[in-house]
């Protein structure tokens, strides 16, 4: 369910790290959490944030989740798609409902990341 | 006292035996409970009635050409009759689709023709007013600029709405620059150089008509601001939308929001409230559009139906985050402005505001033709316009105050100009009003 | 409510070229607006006569419930009967068209009734003064922080967070945002109050202020306000009171008295005026003295003696918040209520809403949860945890009362109660209209045990039934766009 070459974090990001630009995203357990989901607020292109901003907000009929930046870094391409299809972060939360993709800053900061392990882990207490 | 509680003494009592409290406010401290009543006689409907007679009698409505923000029209009586049938006035917000939708699909219907009369893409279900929609207008457009803090607010906009303005950005460390007039429309070469000279403003808002009636270049300010950052946001505010019966809408110059208050519409001057705040703009920043709107959807049998739409922008789901604190908003007001111009209709609409202009025309050529009064406008205005007297304009006021008209409305009244006035003549003033005044204007030394 | 008609097509789907629904007469000689601003083409107005606008307008109002239908047990809302004489006062002819910018010497009656509500807002909640300008709730909210910004700032600090308990109305911490204050949440205690050693901990010179609702979101009375208020107090921050509950207090305590600087009302709650399907409320603000030079201007002042008039010259003013004056008409009826139930009237209203609450709750507590057992006032919150193993959900349940004729509770509000089914009866409601939502209660309980399928599937006699929510927000349309739009 939860891709081993992903790293996570405790909000329910999940990140993709090829060369040094990582692919953002929510998890399946996320989208779930919040149902169907009906608008991506994105971030702009070349803005620059540090580890744990919010940069994009996610909207389902009754909520409005903020997404936190897993890595620092500046952003250098945003899921266009999403804005005319929020639904792909319900059918495809780890391809194509990808958030945007960001060129690290900071390639340590990965090390502070949950594993696929850990974060299978932390969802199953949370459910409990 | 007794006529609007329909519990007996004898129910209370035993209500209270099946409830098993000893006494009903036991959660509340004895130390903090009032020892005495308050001290407010009850009163029966009678006295009631004769006190509100006796308030309203005190009142003094004369033969009116005050705007200025506020506007007399006709209002036909089926608005009256239609916005008090129970089912619209003492309902609650839509939040039970199922059960609201009289009120979701008169929103809905509303929100088309405010889009329609402004040439824009997307209405909002109502703000407080003309002034607050500014305000959240301008809180807007820095959600859509995020990089810049400045806005430039022409001193055309009427002057209590750029008090409530400071009042809203003071707090939320967002600059203001007025823009300066020149003959009582905003000066394009100070435009220019305030955005030479400043790179971070994100919106400019403009009156359309201003408060002195005047109709501002939108032809020429939009591209300026455009050009300066094609992010920058162009924001009309408008007092009086009937104009646009006549004249060319807000959308037609590329404004991206355009704002304003549509009491005009509908409802009644009753004391400055309530007031129908409107705010438009495209649906390319609906996302960031403050208040509540109502969208089209279908039901589980795939009938049509209206819901409110895009939650997730309000305070009850984003909190400190929302869009807007904003929560109860103008909806019966809207409504009366949805059935007023459901009567009006696509001629009755322009008919009304050339009305409206032809005796505002009529009146200008007749003032200017006094000694001691003249109109100041250079640019087109629509149903207001400034004027300017070398007589005292108190003296005048209260001579016209004593044969029954009321002249229009002071700029000294917002701590502007003692010589001057601005003056509207809508359809229930007529020529025999207006000659009226004329009169007394030449008769005053 | 209930039209006979299966739907009711938009007013632009009736619309014949060549209709209206208007006669202007044309007394003065046409002129035409001329010049590179002249509006050309359509406009896109409905053309139809006052015929079908009536009907249509009735039809849909048909669609609609309001609180002269029935039950409308909304918690946090008060929907109180809105007395008929209310309607009657604000429609008298020297209201409706009083300008706001006439001479003070023709406006002295709304001016008089300005005064007048002002001083019995003033008695009814033992504050010094009161401002009318907020033309809602929230509104109103915004205008007591920015007076406590104010208040701070002539201080030499306007300070940086606002405290707000977890149960708080959405309204409070969004408020907070825009008077430029960071929101720091307080948890509840075990009892739904504000939890006392939480806030010693949080408050100091940095915090401006506490936005306390009371009773609170739960119908909970936070009875150590007074230790609250002192806490505040002791490092100079301020209590606000969020107002939308004083239907269980009026008459019974004054906030005045229980250490509240600052709070607003909500007239279109406690005060009778109706919703109008979402406004126009009114707001005002009451406030202790200390606050008084910070209130937004103008200030009506004066007695009918020596004429009233309205002082703009508060230079310390957080300015205006409203382009006039407030919601004049809508206060009005406001003061109309209080006239008619007088001191004594408004006290048995509270003991009236407060005992049909807790008849309610006494009835209920058998068949829903109540996830906090605190004795409560004028409202009060179960939940669907009986339910749900059934898989019924509060949704369910808030749409099968429809199906009985019942307006739903406020559902899944305070956000920290799970599934929260929230019930404010109000006085307004007689023995016999109260017990047969308790006994409809109690058979949608029932309902959901044998068969839920049926509240699943609820509501099933009104014009629409569920209504598709994701695809509204997914792919907005809000306005008509013209044939082949449905």
């Amino acid at each position: 369910m939860y891709p081993k070459e992903f790293r996570y974090t405790k909000d329910h990001e999940w990140i993709k790290v090829e060369g040094n630009i990582g692919t953002v995203g929510i998890t399946d357990y996320a989208q779930k959490q919040l149902g169907d989901i009906v608008y991506v607020e994105l971030p702009e292109v070349d803005d620059e944030f540090s580890k744990g901003d919010e940069v994009a907000t996610v909207e389902s009929v009754k909520a409005a989740s903020p997404i936190f930046i897993p890595v620092s870094g500046k952003i250098v391409e945003v899921n266009e798609e999403l804005e005319d299809s929020p639904e792909l972060l319900n059918q495809d939360p780890h391809g194509k409902g990808w958030i945007f993709k960001v060129e690290l800053s900071d390639e340590g900061e990965l090390d502070e990341l949950l594993t696929a392990e850990s974060y299978e882990e932390l969802i199953k207490a949370e459910g409990e | 006292m007794s006529r609007f509680l329909p519990l007996s003494d004898r129910e209370r009592e035993n209500m209270l035996k099946e409830i098993g409290r000893e006494d009903l406010f036991s959660p509340i401290p004895q130390g903090l409970r009032l020892k005495e009543d308050l001290k407010i006689k009850a009163h029966s409907e009678k006295e009631v009635l004769d006190f509100f007679k006796n308030l309203a009698e005190m009142n003094k409505n004369l033969t009116s050409f005050a705007g200025a923000g506020v506007y007399h029209h006709f209002i036909p009586s089926a608005v009256d009759y239609l916005s008090t049938r129970e089912e619209f006035l003492t309902a609650y917000t839509p939040y039970q689709p199922e059960i609201s939708q009289g009120t979701l699909q008169a929103i809905f219907e509303y929100q088309t023709m405010m889009c329609n009369i402004l040439n824009m893409e997307v209405s909002n279900a109502s703000m407080y007013d003309g002034a607050t929609a500014l305000a959240e207008s301008i809180l807007m457009a820095k959600r859509i600029v995020k990089k810049k803090n400045t806005v430039a607010i022409s001193k055309g906009i009427h002057p209590h709405y750029i008090k409530v303005v400071k009042t809203y950005l003071k707090n939320l460390g967002i600059n203001i620059i007025e823009l300066e007039l020149k003959d009582y429309a905003t000066d394009i070469e100070s435009l220019k150089q305030t955005l030479s000279e400043n790179g971070d403003i994100f919106a400019v808002a403009i009156g359309y008509p201003n408060f002195f009636g005047s109709v501002e270049d939108l032809k020429t300010i939009v591209p300026l601001v455009k050009e300066y950052d094609k992010k920058a946001i162009v924001i009309t505010s408008t007092t009086e939308p009937l104009a646009f019966g006549v004249i060319a809408p807000p959308g037609d110059f590329g404004v991206e929001i355009a704002c304003g208050e549509a009491q005009s519409f509908g409802n009644y001057p009753g004391f400055g409230g309530p007031l129908l705040g409107f705010l438009t703009t495209t649906q390319k920043h609906v996302r960031q559009m403050p208040g509540r709107v109502a969208g089209q959807t279908v039901d589980v049998d795939g009938k049509r139906g209206y819901v409110l739409t895009l939650s997730a922008r309000e305070q009850h789901i984003k909190r400190e985050r929302a869009t807007s604190n904003i929560c109860s908003n103008q909806g019966w007001c809207m409504l009366r402005a949805t059935i007023y111009l459901s009567l009006l209709g696509e001629e009755g609409f322009k008919k009304l505001a050339s009305l409206n202009y032809s005796l505002s025309e009529y009146a200008k050529d007749n003032i200017n033709k006094t000694k001691h009064f003249k109109v100041l406008n250079t640019k087109p205005t629509f149903n207001e316009f400034l004027v300017q007297t070398d007589v005292d304009f108190l003296k005048f006021r209260d001579l016209c105050i004593e044969k029954g008209v009321f002249p229009g409305v002071h700029l000294a009244k917002f701590g502007l100009d003692k010589d001057k006035f601005l003056l509207t003549t809508t359809e229930v003033i007529d020529t025999e009003d207006i000659d009226t005044l004329v009169e007394i204007m030449e008769s005053v030394k | 409510m209930k039209t006979l008609r299966e739907k009711e097509k938009l007013i632009f789907e009736l619309s014949v070229e060549g209709k209206s629904g208007i006669d202007i007469e044309f007394p003065v000689e046409k002129k035409d607006f001329q010049g590179e601003y002249k509006r050309g083409g359509k406009i896109g107005l409905p053309e139809v006569s006052e015929v079908e606008v009536v009907r249509h307008f009735t039809r849909l109002s048909k669609m609609n419930y309001g609180v002269d239908d029935g039950f409308y047990p909304l918690g946090s809302c008060t929907m109180k009967h809105n007395p008929k004489m209310n309607e009657k006062v604000a429609s008298m002819e020297g209201f409706l068209h009083s300008h706001p910018m006439f001479s003070y010497n023709l406006v002295q009656g709304s001016l008089k009734a300005m005064k007048v509500l002002q001083n019995y807002l003033c008695e009814i909640t033992g504050m010094d003064q009161c401002t009318l300008q907020p033309a809602a709730g929230a509104h109103g909210e915004l205008t007591g922080m920015m007076m406590i910004r104010k208040y701070h700032e002539k201080k030499g600090n306007p300070r940086k967070y606002v405290l707000i308990p977890d149960s708080a109305h959405g309204t409070n911490p969004a408020t907070s945002t825009f008077a430029g204050y960071q929101v720091i949440e307080i948890k509840s205690d075990e009892t739904g109050c504000v939890d006392l050693n939480a806030l010693k901990e949080a408050v100091n010179e940095d915090v401006a202020a506490l936005m306390l609702t009371n009773p609170n979101t739960l119908g909970v009375f936070e009875k150590n306000i007074k230790e609250i208020a002192d806490i505040l107090h002791e490092k100079d921050a301020l209590l606000y009171m969020d107002g939308a509950n004083m239907n269980a207090l009026m008459g019974v305590v004054k906030p005045g008295e229980m250490g509240v600087d600052v709070m607003h009302l909500n007239l279109h709650k406690t005060f009778s005026t109706p919703h109008g399907g979402g406004g126009p409320g009114s707001g005002p603000v009451c406030f202790k003295k200390h606050l008084a030079p910070f209130q937004p201007v103008p200030v009506v002042e004066g007695d009918e003696k020596d004429g009233y008039t309205m002082n703009w010259n508060y230079p310390d003013s957080i300015g205006k918040v409203h382009g006039f004056y407030g919601n004049f008409l809508v206060t009005l009826k406001a003061l109309a209520y209080i006239m008619a139930m007088g001191g004594k009237g408004l006290k048995q209203t509270t003991y009236d809403a407060v005992l049909n609450a807790n008849y309610v709750r006494e009835k209920l507590k058998d068949y829903y949860n109540l996830p906090f057992k605190s004795e409560t006032l004028h409202e009060v919150v179960f939940n669907d945890k009986y339910q749900e193993e059934h898989g019924v959900t509060t949704l369910d349940i808030a749409k099968r009362l429809i199906d009985y004729g019942i307006h739903p509770p406020t559902i899944y509000f305070p956000l920290i109660v799970h599934g929260a089914i929230m019930i404010e009866p109000t006085e307004s409601e007689s023995k016999e209209e109260i017990d047969y939502f308790i006994e409809t209660m109690k058979k949608v309980a029932e309902e959901a045990k044998e068969n839920p399928q049926i509240l699943k599937e609820a509501p099933h006699f009104t014009p629409v039934r569920r209504l598709d929510e994701t695809l509204a927000a997914r792919k907005p349309v809000l306005k008509w766009k013209g044939e082949g739009n449905d």
